[in-house]
């Protein structure tokens, strides 16, 4: 497990360019999830 | 395409398309990373560190072809003053530059241990981080003015000139001399690329473009219920002879 946690040695560039992509991804999925959220409840309606 | 102008028949149109699009991204983005991280093989000559192509391609993917959608949003917005090409122009800019920035900073990543050196001016990453200041700069341009349709005009406009960036972007390895290595999957002939890792690369492609489309979805879809509540919002203050028509439930 450790080996593979050592990434033959480059753990410090290929565990933060993954850290980085989830950090991002998930921030920005998780800003839009809210904004929709807030504002379906300002607009309840089917919204013709 | 017209069709889908209504905002109540996007609507429809979204939410029959987002159980797929939200499911593929999880099943997309589960069997991609188990490939990417553990079941693919390490390169004979870059070892494990190719592991980070995996994400670091999909994000230079798609940072470009969020900005060819960029360009057509905003074109259809300047040319037909299209609303739902305006309301998705502004939704997919900033998702444009994560993907941007992701594909810069991933990209250093791999190259402090592959070429030793976290950054190079040469045109391959020149015109990519123009690409990030492109989009950055059409979100505070959209956002610039009191009134918005001068914003989204501005914007548009922007959008359109910069989108010359784009074949620079991808011709930047053929034209100069450069430490960035050329295309090694859209060639014409086959690619140069084993199948061990072509098939978790275009796994994670697929699952960055299904997570684009299921967030553009939510965001456009808030970005409209928005404008619905501000619109309703004006006529309330606008008195009650004026009032906003009861909304079928």
């Amino acid at each position: 497990m450790s080996e593979y946690l050592a990434m033959g040695g480059y753990a410090a560039f290929v565990w933060p360019a993954y850290g980085l992509t989830v950090l991002v991804l998930a921030a920005l999925a998780g800003v839009s999830w809210r904004a929709r959220t807030a504002a379906r409840r300002d607009d309840p309606g089917d919204g013709a | 395409m017209q069709r889908f102008a209504n905002p109540l028949r996007f609507k429809r149109l979204s939410g029959a398309l987002l159980p797929w699009t939200s499911a593929a991204t999880v099943l997309l983005f589960a069997a991609g990373l188990w490939m990417a991280l553990a079941a693919s093989p390490a390169d004979y000559q870059q070892g494990e560190t190719v592991r980070i192509m995996y994400v670091h391609v999909p994000a230079a993917w798609m940072a470009m072809f969020v900005y060819a959608n960029l360009t057509i949003a905003s074109a259809v917005a300047l040319v037909w003053r299209h609303r739902l090409a305006e309301v998705a122009a502004r939704a997919m800019a900033p998702m444009g530059a994560c993907f941007t920035a992701l594909c810069l900073a991933t990209g250093s990543l791999w190259g402090k241990p592959m070429w030793g050196t976290w950054w190079v001016w040469d045109a391959r990453l020149t015109s990519v981080l123009l690409l990030f200041f492109i989009y950055l700069g059409y979100v505070a341009l959209a956002n610039a003015f009191e009134d918005e349709a001068r914003g989204n005009r501005a914007a548009s406009v922007l959008a359109v000139v910069g989108a010359i960036n784009l074949p620079v972007i991808k011709f930047s390895v053929d034209w100069w001399n450069t430490l960035h290595q050329p295309a090694s999957v859209s060639r014409l002939d086959a690619p140069a690329i084993h199948a061990d890792m072509l098939i978790p690369l275009l796994t994670m492609a697929a699952a960055f473009t299904a997570y684009f489309a299921t967030v553009l979805l939510w965001r456009i879809e808030a970005a409209l219920a928005a404008n619905r509540a501000a619109a309703r919002r004006m006529l309330a203050e606008a008195g009650p002879s004026a009032a906003a028509p009861r909304v079928r439930r």
